[in-house]
Order: C-alpha cells, then structure tokens, then sequence
C-alpha cells in the first residue's frame, strides 16, 4: 500500500478575543498522508504543526457531534468529510457553523441552540406510577421513532435555517423540532397536548418555511421537515 | 495566578453514562450539585457503545441473573470481585426498566418487551449455550442510553458546567476528599469546587494507545487526578482489545455484528474461530477472540496486502436484518471502510477498546484504599463509577455489555451512597488545603511560562507507540521490561510539555498538554503493572507464562489471584486479595477457561 504525502490548502477563519482585533482567513497548508481519509484527520495534522487553531473534536466516528463547522460553504462533520471529496488544487474553506456567536476560530457558543431544544422539554412525560417492568411498545410504535431518535445535536441543521438565523430566540429551529416530534410520536408519552400547545406559536414552529436546508446538511441523513410537517399535520388534524 | 472557591453539595466529574445517573441520583434528593464535563454531555463516550447493555429479562429465552455472574466471573478469568458482580447482576434489571421508563427508546420483540441480543461470552445454564441477553437500541444502544439520561437530567434540573476540564484532587492532611479544581475551558479561570462528596466519572483512558476505539477525550483524567492525589490505580495491566476495530482507522464495530450471525474468516475464508472455541465459535470471550485473531494474522493468514486484518461477513444474513438491527454498522463500513457491509465482508482488527482497571471502589461505589493494615478503607467524600472505577466487576477481562450495565448500576449506587452520606454529615464543609490547590496553579503556570520543551503532539505520539509495541495484546517479558524504560524516559519529556499557544480563550492544546499528564499516569500504571504480573489471565498473556498443570494457560492462582495496586509515589506496587465470597450465594470455584 502507498502511504504517499500530499500537500493540503486551507483557508481558515481564525479568531482569538485574546489576541486578535478581528477575525481573519488564515491561508495555511498541510502534508497529509493516504491514510489521513477524513477531514478531522488533516485538522489533526494542522494542529499539531500550529497548535494554536482551535476546534472541538472527540468520537471522529460522527456519533458525538462535537465537530461540526462550515466546510466550503455547507455545514458538515470534519470527521464524517472525506479529503477525496474535495476538488483538486483548491483551497478547503473551513469557517465556524453560521449564526451563532463565535468563542474562538471554528469554535462557536451554542448556547441559544441548546436553549430551544430544552425548551421542548426533551424528555418522556408520563404521569402514571412506573410499572414494575418494562412499558410495552409494538416493534410497529418502536418504528415511528426512527429517524427522530438518532439526532446528535451538532446543529448542522438548525444553523444551515435562514429562519433560526433570523429569530434565534424565538424559533425552535429543526434540531430542537425534530426533538419535540420524537416525544409526540412516542406512544409512552402523554403530552402530546401540551407539547401541540406549546408550538402552536407564530415562531416557535411557523417560522419553518420547508427551504429544507436542515435535510440537505443533516451528517445523520435524518429529515426534520418531515418531522415538522408532521407536527403542523397533528395541529390541523386536531382543530377540526 | 487567581483563582475563587464555590461551595457545592456534591461535584460529579463527568457527564457521561455513570455521571449522568448519578447525577440523577444527587438532583433528586434536592442536593446543591454541580457536574463538571469537558464535553457537552452527549458528547460523551458513552455515545460511542453500539451492542446493548446486559440484563437477565429473559424476554426471549430463560434467562437467571445467577448465569449472568457465572459468565462474568468466567469472563474475568477470577479476577473479578465476586460479591460485587452478584450485585451488579442482580440489579441489572431495575436500572435497565428504569432506564426504559426514562424514555429509552430500546427495539422491541412482537409481544412489546424489550428485544434481547446474544453476546460473546454470555450463555444460558452456567455456561451451556449462548443466550440473548444484551438489551438493544439496534446499534446505537449508547447513544439512546445517553441521551435518555441527559434528557432525564434536564427534567431534574441538574447543574451542568459544560466545558470545564476538572484539574486535580483536592485532598487534606487527614486523607479526605474536599473537591477539585477545575479550569473554565472559555475564559481560562480556574476555579476550585469545595464539595463534601465527590464522584469520578471520567471514562476511561484508552488514548494510551496507538490504535484505539476511544474518542479523542478518553485521556484519564480521573486516573490522573487521584494517582497525584496518592490514590493508587487497580489492575491496569489489563486492557480490552476489542476484536472488531475497523483495520486502519480504529472505529468500533459492535459484537453484536456477531450476536446477528456475523462470522470472522482468514484468508482460506475459514471460519477460524471453531478452532479456538468449539463451543461459543465467534461468541466467545473478547480476550479469546483478539488472541485467535492476532494468530491467525501471526501466522500468515491475514487478509490484504499486508495480510494484517482479518474478515468480519455478515453478507449471508438478510439485508433487512442488517438494515433494522445493524444500521450503523453499514454506515460505519462505508464511512470508514469503503465497504458496503451488504456485500463485502468488514476488514477488521484487535484494537484497544477498554480499562478493566481503574480507581479501586466497592459495590457501594466508595473509593477504597489499604489503611492501617486494612485492605479495602473508604476515602472520605470520594466516590467513582463507570469506566474509571474498578468494582471490580470485569477483573482480567470485561465481557461486551457489563460495560454499559456497569456504568448504570454503579453510577446509581456510587449517587445513592453520596446522598446517604449527605444525609448523615454536618453543614460545614472541612477547610480547604492550600496544597492541592497550589498543585493546579504550579501546573497551568509552568505551561503558561514553558519556553522551550516537548512537543505535546509529539510526546504524546510516543507514548501511544510504545504502549502499542510494548503492552499489546500479546506481551513479552523482554518488551515489558523495556516499556518501562521508554515510559519513564517519556514521563521526563511530559514534565517539559511546551505549547505555543499562550491564549486565555478556548486554549485547547493547553487542555491537551494537560490530558497528557493524566494519560502518562495510566500509561506508567499500564506498563509497570504488567511487567510485574508475571502469569497470564484474561486480557494480559505473556509468553513466559507457562501451561502447566498447575497454571493452566500461564494462570497462576497460587500467587497471582490478587488485585494490583499501583502508587504514583516511587511506582510502587502492592496487591490485596480478589473478594471470592458473594453476597448470597456460593463461590463460583476456580477453574479452567475454555469456550
């Protein structure tokens, strides 16, 4: 097998509070090698040749969610990009996710993102004392939570939204929507009439205009449109 | 350097599966608690635990908790603490419902229970047959357990501190645990977190190595924090090897790709593992799996170029299958791979998957260390669950699922046992050591001012090369003794790590550079432990351990059927006895491992 070394562009936004006055895209290069598959590999590298660029990384396998960033213009995980998927002789354009406020280079606070998941109350509600064993559920009920549960709030999603650009505060935005349907489509839940309620709001879940970015960019290839328009569905279905 | 005190309850370090269900544990009972965590929560390595947790429900098949403790006794070739494997079999079932009414969305059988896969070394009847015992989310069990319990503690409004990376081990003058210091990962600021009980929960360490499954945060913080604390680290001679890391690129493929019906082949596209365990085949113990493995790569019947992996298929089972029950598997084969799992066989190799050792606790979930010609003595205010602990539940060698289920359980009795003591201790927290916390500061301001040293990146590099020649999964008497030598030349250059990076903001080769303090310890513990134990069992064989009527296999329970204790001071050894007495019932007797 050749392990052969190949020379890598990037442009990275960087920006440190602590030192810069503003942010800059820094021009700078990398050898990787044939093994170096994924993005986060040749970041890897990057580091340890200018310790100071700043990212958040831990599972490299897209489970954790933890580095997800703006790759040539389009949310994604470092760790899920392959480096052949880049074109040739061009810069990779690496910035943080868009929308949020950054800490420091690719690193952005996510503090409003976590905000509106909570705010769906993202757990079970079910009021009845616990059985002594399991609840039961049909493989068929089971069903309905694929492709909602599976979710690993890197918020790829949310900050891809024109809409949770805009109104951060006030629409839940697809990650923390994609939640809220995983509990009204659980059948062990008991909430669904509140969980309705509490979205039947001009923002909260009417600022989804379907643009579907949050499909487009989703590293899990889940839908939270779909989930959306499930929701808006329900609220129609139980006004009539 | 400046720093403040906050006065808490509790302070958990971790928010992984055994923080978080302590945690839960803690918010319940109203107590002021504060859980440190370097990575947002879901974050978390437990996210990564593909197969299921263990749980003798018997939804499919008879199944009895006294089988479990058989096989996970058997599993840890008798090294594990009989009396706290009793309990964390017999509690399995209550945190695995209680789990599901957290909303767990775990698969299901027809009737509407929870669906149950085999797993290796899991058998039905003491140790007849395979049994479906690992209570599964199709491959995503850690993932849906994590999130279930962050999503839990949301609900019981627990205080999360996101981004802080806990420094060291405040300890006084009386041996008592008073809280840690932590770091603010955004401004820099140094904190020091006054609690009356304290619980790690900081995952394991497996970046000792070069070839791993873990995540790049499984640095041993913990291990770290308590060895420089005088705490000493349990059995780290013995590290898991996973079977089934993808070859090349270290990610984990689940046992359970076995438990559906997967099959390893070499290069003949034998299915080699008949040989090695008539019995359970490709379902037998880990240790067992990795060593049939690495000789059958050993001995030239590797598959690729370099003849240096071996083959997992699963092409023979339905697509729907391995589409409903594998999903991530296939994913991971294309991602990592470039192999549709469909209809290529996996390429896959032994990698360094998880510590059975750790810092040495009871049942209840207390640190305990000799003291005053005592064995096992509580540690006053400290506590430690999960990974980091060692019960010892797994001893020489963890079964696939006990890690999950122990993190459950002893997370929960670790909670339990702190809020009892809670209950019963006064409102004034013992006054602080000025040492410990000078300790920190030393730390962060040598790094501040380290003008010329060792590359953090570089330094690190060489401690996962030599662990990786030196301690395998195979190991030799000559290469352990020299690991020691290259790990002790290599502790001299972590205590000159240099980084250029001087900000205050998000300085994340300065947390690197201080993960790299921790990781030498376990690294040192690792190699010093193992050059020692000169017998073989469970995950740590060596060729001069001889098969003997007396040592069968190289195991020598005349002298070694004890736990390792490993003190940072000096290196030094010592050993305690293995609790061979359960709870309730009898002993499970000493005897031969086969599968």
């Amino acid at each position: 097998m050749t392990n052969a070394a190949r020379t890598v562009h990037f442009k990275i936004y960087r920006y440190d509070p602590d030192q810069d006055a503003k942010p800059y895209m820094q021009d700078i290069s990398v050898e990787i090698e044939s093994t170096d598959r994924k993005l986060l590999d040749a970041m890897v590298k990057l580091k340890a040749q200018d310790d100071s660029i700043s990212f958040r990384r831990s599972c490299r396998e897209g489970v954790c969610g933890s580095d997800a960033m703006n790759i040539n213009g389009k949310n994604g995980l470092a760790c899920l990009t392959a480096m052949d998927s880049f074109p040739e002789g061009k810069p990779i354009v690496l910035r943080p996710l868009p929308g949020l406020p950054v800490i420091r280079d690719l690193i952005v606070d996510m503090t409003q993102f976590f905000k509106q998941y909570n705010s769906i109350k993202p757990y079970l509600i079910n009021n009845d004392p616990p059985p002594e064993r399991e609840r039961l559920q049909s493989p068929e009920d089971r069903e309905e939570l694929d492709g909602l549960y599976e979710c690993i709030l890197c918020a790829c999603c949310s900050t891809a939204c024109p809409s949770f650009w805009w109104n951060p505060d006030k629409f839940v935005g697809p990650a923390g929507l994609l939640a809220a349907y995983r509990f009204i489509a659980d059948t062990r839940d008991q909430a669904t009439s509140d969980r309705l309620d509490d979205l039947e709001d001009p923002y909260r879940l009417f600022r989804c205009h379907t643009i579907m970015n949050c499909v487009d960019v989703c590293p899990k290839g889940l839908n939270p449109t779909k989930a959306i328009g499930k929701i808006k569905e329900m609220m129609v279905r139980r006004a009539v | 350097m400046t720093y403040t005190v906050r006065k808490f309850d509790a302070v958990i370090v971790g928010a992984g599966g055994a923080g978080l269900r302590a945690a839960i544990q803690l918010s319940e009972a109203g107590y002021k608690t504060a859980v440190l965590t370097k990575v947002f929560p879901t974050r978390s390595h437990t996210v990564a635990a593909q197969g299921g947790v263990a749980a003798s429900l018997g939804n499919s098949e008879e199944d009895h908790w006294h089988w479990h403790m058989y096989d996970t006794v058997k599993g840890s070739d008798w090294l594990g603490d009989q009396d706290a494997i009793e309990f964390m079999c017999r509690k399995a079932n209550e945190v695995v419902v209680e789990l599901e009414h957290y909303g767990m969305p775990f698969d299901r059988l027809d009737n509407g229970k929870i669906y149950q896969r085999p797993f290796g070394g899991h058998m039905s009847n003491f140790g007849e047959k395979p049994v479906r015992r690992s209570c599964a989310a199709a491959d995503r069990t850690g993932h849906a357990m994590l999130h279930a319990m962050y999503q839990r503690n949301i609900k019981v409004n627990t205080q999360f501190f996101v981004e802080w990376q806990a420094l060291d081990l405040v300890r006084d003058a009386d041996g008592d645990v008073l809280g840690v210091t932590a770091m603010d990962m955004e401004t820099g600021e140094i904190v020091v977190f006054h609690a009356k009980a304290t619980i790690f929960a900081t995952g394991g360490s497996g970046r000792i190595y070069y070839s791993s499954t873990n995540a790049f945060i499984n640095t041993g913080d913990g291990l770290g924090m308590a060895a420089r604390a005088g705490i000493p680290l349990e059995d780290m001679e013995f590290w898991q090897f996973h079977p089934t890391g993808v070859a090349g690129a270290g990610v984990l493929i689940t046992e359970g790709v076995r438990g559906e019906g997967g099959i390893l082949r070499n290069s003949d596209g034998e299915r080699f593992m008949e040989r090695y365990a008539p019995n359970a085949k490709d379902l037998a113990s880990r240790d067992v799996v990795s060593r049939a493995m690495t000789t059958e790569i050993n001995e030239g019947r590797g598959c690729g170029p370099n003849k240096d992996f071996v083959l997992l298929d699963i092409t023979h089972l339905p697509p729907e299958t391995i589409m409903k029950r594998l999903p991530g598997i296939h994913e991971i084969g294309l991602q990592f791979a470039g192999v549709d799992c469909l209809k290529e066989p996996l390429p896959v190799v032994p990698t360094c998957h998880y510590q059975m050792g750790g810092i040495p606790t009871n049942y209840l979930g207390q640190v305990v260390v000799p003291k005053d010609g005592e064995s096992s003595v509580p540690v006053q205010g400290f506590y430690a669950a999960g990974e980091c602990a060692c019960a010892s539940v797994h001893g020489a060698n963890r079964l696939g699922t006990n890690s999950l289920l122990d993190l459950l359980v002893f997370g929960k009795s670790a909670g339990e046992t702190a809020v009892a003591d809670l209950g019963k201790s006064g409102n004034a927290h013992k006054p602080l050591p000025q040492e410990a916390i000078d300790r920190t500061l030393a730390r962060v301001d040598r790094l501040n001012h380290q003008k010329v040293g060792a590359d953090v990146h570089d330094t690190r590099l060489s401690m996962q090369r030599a662990m990786q020649k030196h301690a395998g999964v195979f190991r030799f008497k000559d290469m352990l003794a020299a690991g020691v030598d290259r790990i002790t030349e290599i502790e001299q250059e972590v205590a000159r790590t240099q980084i250029k990076d001087k900000s205050k903001v998000f300085n994340t080769a300065r947390i690197e550079a201080l993960e790299l303090d921790n990781l030498i310890e376990v690294a040192k513990a690792t190699i010093v432990s193992a050059n020692a134990r000169t017998e073989s069992r469970g995950a740590h064989v060596r060729d001069d351990a001889t098969d003997t009527p007396e040592t069968p296999d190289g195991r020598d329970d005349k002298n070694w059927l004890k736990h390792t204790l490993w003190y940072r001071e000096g290196s030094r050894l010592d050993y305690k006895p293995v609790h061979m007495k359960p709870m309730s019932v009898d002993t499970i007797e000493l005897k031969k491992r086969a599968y």
